[in-house]
């Protein structure tokens, strides 16, 4: 089964990025297809790489990034929410006069199409909010 | 797009909070009108709060955000013409359908002709609808 | 197919749980997460609501939610199943879609 997530708040303010990254660790024990994980709202704030959280507790960012890696999984920051909120490629960074970018490995900036696009294309949507 | 695929799908978007006391009212409807180039089955449902986002007359310069809401006029150019608001939400917050923003269509195969969007139906009817889809997003 | 409705709040914060119970056809599933966890401990004056909708729908609740809010399993409503992340897995898989109540 392929599943899109969608992950609509940010780390550690709500559980929501907790739920939706043990679902999908999950689904892909079970042997399913993640085949996207899409980040809106403050959902954004998830992929910066800027975080310091205490050391004693889990790095909700870096999980991500593991995860991605380890699985190749395709995770996708709004560009919209993301230039709202300030999270920031290369790319935006230029785009829009900014002196500084703090994307997280493993993830990258574009369009709410792309949350269409796996809505259509897989075979279960997952939406994980407050 | 949808070309490649060929699948269309039935979209539902689900609204349950009022506009302004937070960003979903806005970031979802950004949503919907980016989907609607992906020419799937498009609905949008309005309950609990969600139905004070369809709310006309809204005047923001007092709180010093923008005004958003006649954006909801663009649905109907993009073809988003099921737009279901929940009765039992509208009677416990006072309002009727008076109280809702004039939302249309023109339906093409009718000549063109000017047609509401807004479907004021029961939670019993709503719930058909829920059934009914394929991909339903909650913001 | 039915679908699986999930529901992560307490009926004391919101009203997403009455909202998914008033909406859930009979034969649909409903999980219960994160805080809404709390919604399938019995001895809550929310009780009897979830107790009669058990039977009607199939009602469920995320093991791991309940154990780090303190609740022993033992104290679910009667006929709630409890699930781990692998099962909330296998109930999105089996149902057609999901409803995420907020």
């Amino acid at each position: 089964m392929k599943f899109a997530i969608l992950v609509n708040e940010g780390p550690y303010q709500h559980q929501a990025a907790d739920s939706a990254y043990q679902f999908t660790r999950a689904a892909l024990e079970r042997g399913h297809e993640i085949y996207r994980v899409f980040f809106y709202h403050d959902g954004v704030n998830n992929g910066t790489r800027l975080a310091t959280p205490p050391q004693d507790d889990r790095h909700i960012t870096t999980l991500w990034s593991e995860l991605a890696d380890e699985h190749g999984l395709d995770l996708v920051v709004c560009v919209a929410a993301a230039q709202r909120r300030g999270v920031v490629d290369e790319d935006e960074m230029k785009r829009n006069g900014k002196d500084a970018n703090n994307i997280a490995p493993g993830f990258r900036i574009s369009g709410l199409g792309q949350l269409i696009e796996a809505g259509i294309q897989a075979d279960r949507t997952m939406v994980f909010g407050d | 797009m949808n070309e490649e695929s060929g699948k269309v799908k039935r979209f539902l978007y689900i609204n349950r909070r009022a506009p302004y006391g937070s960003i979903y009212a806005l970031e979802s409807l950004e949503v919907v009108l980016i989907g609607a180039a992906f020419e799937q089955d498009v609905s949008v449902m309005f309950l609990d709060d969600g139905v004070y986002q369809l709310k006309k007359g809204q005047d923001t310069t007092g709180i010093g955000m923008k005004n958003f809401s006649p954006t909801y006029k663009a649905l109907g150019d993009y073809d988003i013409n099921k737009i279901y608001v929940e009765k039992e939400s509208l009677e416990e917050r006072g309002l009727t359908t008076d109280d809702l923003l004039n939302l249309t269509w023109e339906d093409e195969d009718d000549d063109y002709e000017e047609k509401p969007s807004i479907r004021v139906l029961s939670r019993t009817d709503l719930t058909d609808v829920l059934e009914n889809q394929d991909v339903i997003l909650n913001f | 197919m039915p679908i699986l409705h999930t529901v992560n709040k307490t009926p004391f914060e919101r009203n997403s749980l009455q909202r998914c119970l008033s909406m859930a056809s009979d034969g649909s599933s409903v999980l219960l997460i994160e805080d809404g966890a709390l919604g399938a401990v019995a001895g809550t004056s929310m009780e009897s609501v979830v107790s009669a909708a058990v039977g009607r729908l199939k009602i469920f609740v995320l093991g791991p939610d309940l154990a780090a809010r303190g609740m022993d399993e033992a104290r679910v409503i009667a006929g709630i199943g409890v699930v781990d992340y692998g099962g909330f897995v296998d109930l999105a898989a089996e149902h057609s879609t999901v409803q995420a109540w907020l």
